[in-house]
């Protein structure tokens, strides 16, 4: 190892010193976490060391600087990503193994019990060890080529995504229209589907106020609330329909962001999230005590589910003088029809919010928008009023809010304030940092993997979350401005898009 | 006929007196330069005709209408633009999309001859129609800042410090430009600089600002002149 580090920027005392360094961190923070644990015995409460635990935080810290090490000394991406996988599954595995030792804890830990497994262990070691050996090996010999080479693949990937946006987003949306079709039987697919269509609306709302805009909006859940509790308290006490009501939660959030965006928007950056925080939380806080109005933290429960725009009913038993659904179309009573029904109404709120959005970035009140992110001196020296643009933004990113609101209240039926807590805001906000601030596509990526894949994977019970925020750390890590995260310009002249992102990538 | 006329403005930041009383004012078809050291007040001068930071005392008049009470960007619709200090262009914005928030609050009609007019100024801008501003040069960048101000159809166009940072035959283009835009446009012109030489060679009026006060006033060639201009600004340099 030595004698390839020593080529280039570190040498091999330099690599035991930082390792070192950093089991002494790993140790410092996980004594106290991990090393003792309180345990209730028949003669009282006494303190358990659990050493093994402490080693196996040290050993994975000391493995995970190894791979950063590695990643450094410019080995090509490809490789560390093999790398970074691999020592996560290993890290993963031990962990598993660990907790499989139910009774570890009742008597004093001895070491060896912790690798009880002790074959898997000794299979998921040397593993990361053969990794890091090929790693090593591949480095010296085509390390700087490789870098090349995956830079220019990178490169390529991005000039195709670039020059191909178009088409890429029309196969996105071709995809999710027959999605139905494939997966049609499949009631948790159906109800997957949706929940991740309902996150990238979401997301595609609130893009507008933080990707374009620029302002950080930390209480979006909020107007989510108002939507959802504006269709319900509609449609209970004054009996109006979903397609009435459907508007209607669009106006009130909208109302809610200009009630908001007044008094905060001479606030920037930190100030202005730390106020929109306090306003989502107000929202919920009045929600669960004006218990006469909202039911309090009891919520609403069977709010009317939509019916076909007002000509048919889904349900089983159709009220008198209604037509079902099965019988307009001469099909069978299945329950899937009104899953499917309420996945493409999702899929077309979402694509309206997508196309409303791209049309305003091309119009003169979303490049101020955009302007207004980069700079709001040289906006206002150039004749924009930056209370009405940013009050605009902060009402349409909340209109659709609304919307996205209005459709999960008559989605779930049930609605309480417990489904509007800072989390769910923390949650749309993430999908549109990693998504790329402002990129549409990386916003249904980015809902994808923050929704989608944690829900697939819910075999892996507490473990995903794991896996979750080492997913979230390896994006922060190679794509630090979000997986998609390039703004081209609206309008090109005199030249193809192709020609004009090749150039700019040379 | 005076177009912008500055009566008795002081204006502060906090306790600090930035501005102690200024009176000048620029007349129509002018170009008028205000020289003088890092710190005067040059620009914050010029920043108060736009409305930020306001003026405390005195008035700012622009065609007769007090505009020192107003809000920024309402003084910039009534035909004052501006390329503020240190360029302040769209980094990630193409130049064209740069040009049209130039343009933003104009009647669309305008657009495509005013764009025009700007590329017969600024051809390398044309060159650059699509790539994203913050790539370009120094001088391009400023360039785009003019060009910007312009696509806003001024009346008076302010314009702080366009040499800052640019190599000298830039400067030069620059300056030449300033002076093709007043002559054949007839703008009015209030520049803001520290390259007093160039700046008074342009200018028909200049005035120098010293600790927030006019010190010295006259045309550009009395001040080039002037044994205490050359002392303080001019010698050694040029």
């Amino acid at each position: 190892m030595s004698a390839a580090l020593a080529s280039s920027r570190t040498n091999g005392s330099e690599v035991v010193k930082e390792l070192a360094f950093f089991a002494v961190i790993a140790l410092l923070m996980s004594v106290m976490l991990l090393g003792v644990e309180t345990v209730d015995r028949p003669t009282g409460l006494e303190l358990a060391v659990r050493w093994d635990l402490v080693l196996i935080a040290i050993g994975s810290t000391v493995i995970g600087r190894l791979g950063l090490i590695f990643r450094r000394e410019s080995i090509s991406r490809l490789w560390q990503a093999v790398l970074i996988t691999v020592t996560a599954v290993a890290v993963f595995e031990m962990f598993v193994r660990f907790r499989e030792l139910d009774d570890r804890w009742v008597s004093p830990v001895v070491l060896d019990m912790a690798f009880g497994s002790v074959v898997s262990t000794i299979l998921a070691i040397a593993f990361v060890v053969i990794v890091f050996a090929t790693a090593y090996f591949t480095m010296k010999v085509q390390g700087a080529v490789e870098v090349d080479q995956s830079k220019k693949l990178s490169a390529k990937i991005q000039l195709t995504y670039r020059s191909n946006t178009k088409k890429i987003g029309l196969i996105g949306i071709v995809f999710f229209f027959i999605f139905p079709l494939l997966f049609g039987d499949d009631r948790s697919a159906i109800d997957l589907a949706t929940l991740v269509m309902i996150y990238i609306m979401l997301g595609w709302g609130l893009n507008i106020v933080v990707g374009l805009a620029g302002l950080l909006d930390l209480g979006y859940v909020a107007f989510y609330a108002v939507g959802a509790y504006s269709y319900a308290l509609l449609s209970q006490n004054f009996d109006l329909s979903f397609w009435l009501c459907l508007p209607l939660a669009g106006i009130f959030a909208a109302s809610f962001g200009i009630i908001l965006g007044f008094p905060v928007l001479r606030l920037r950056g930190d100030y202005l999230a730390i106020v929109t925080l306090g306003f989502g939380e107000i929202i919920r806080v009045v929600l669960i005590n004006w218990y006469d109005f909202t039911g309090g933290p009891d919520g609403i429960s069977s709010i009317e589910r939509p019916s076909f725009f007002g000509l048919a009913d889904f349900s089983r038993r159709v009220p008198e003088g209604a037509v079902s659904f099965g019988d307009l179309f001469g099909l069978d009573y299945s329950s899937m029809h009104r899953l499917i029904f309420l996945y493409y109404l999702i899929l077309v709120l979402a694509l309206v919010t997508n196309f409303v959005t791209l049309r305003l970035r091309k119009l003169p009140i979303g490049r101020a928008w955009e302007a207004l992110r980069e700079d709001e001196i040289a906006c206002r020296s150039l004749g924009i009023n930056p209370t009405n643009t940013k009050l605009s933004a902060f009402a349409i990113g909340a209109m659709f809010g609304g919307f996205a609101g209005a459709f999960f209240a008559t989605r779930q039926g049930f609605i309480s304030p417990e489904s509007f807590t800072f989390l769910e805001s923390a949650v749309i906000l993430a999908i549109v940092v990693l998504g790329g601030m402002g990129s549409q596509i990386g916003v249904v990526l980015a809902a994808i993997v923050m929704i989608g894949f944690p829900e697939m994977f819910r075999e892996l019970a507490e473990y995903r979350m794991l896996i979750f925020g080492a997913g979230i750390v390896a994006i922060m890590l190679w794509r630090p401005r979000g997986l998609l995260s390039f703004r081209d310009p609206t309008i090109l002249l005199n030249m193809s898009q192709k020609e004009k992102v090749a150039g700019e990538i040379k | 006929m005076s177009m912008l006329k500055i009566e008795g403005v002081h204006t502060f930041y906090g306790n600090i007196e930035a501005l102690k009383g200024i009176d000048m004012e620029v007349n129509e078809g002018e170009i008028v330069t205000l020289i003088g050291a890092n710190g005067a007040g040059k620009t914050t001068l010029l920043m108060t005709c736009c409305g930020s930071p306001q003026a405390s005392k005195g008035r700012i008049l622009f065609e007769g209408q007090d505009i020192s009470r107003m809000p920024m960007h309402e003084i910039c619709q009534l035909g004052i633009q501006q390329s503020p200090e240190g360029r302040r262009i769209f980094p990630r914005m193409s130049v064209y999309e740069n040009l049209q928030m130039g343009a933003i609050t104009q009647d669309p009609k305008h657009f495509n001859s005013d764009i025009e007019m700007v590329f017969d100024l600024f051809p390398r801008l044309k060159e650059r129609i699509n790539q994203r501003a913050g790539t370009m040069s120094g001088g391009e960048q400023q360039m785009l800042a003019i060009g910007r101000a312009l696509m806003g159809r001024p009346r008076l166009l302010l314009l702080d410090e366009p040499s800052l940072g640019l190599a000298p035959l830039i400067v030069k283009q620059i300056f030449e430009t300033i002076e093709k835009i007043n002559r054949e446009k007839k703008m009015t012109v209030f520049l803001v600089e520290q390259n007093a030489f160039h700046a008074l060679k342009l200018a028909h009026r200049g005035y120098v600002m010293v600790n927030g006060n006019i010190t010295l006033s006259g045309t550009g060639a009395e001040l080039l002149a002037n044994p205490e201009v050359r002392a303080a600004y001019l010698e050694g340099g040029h």
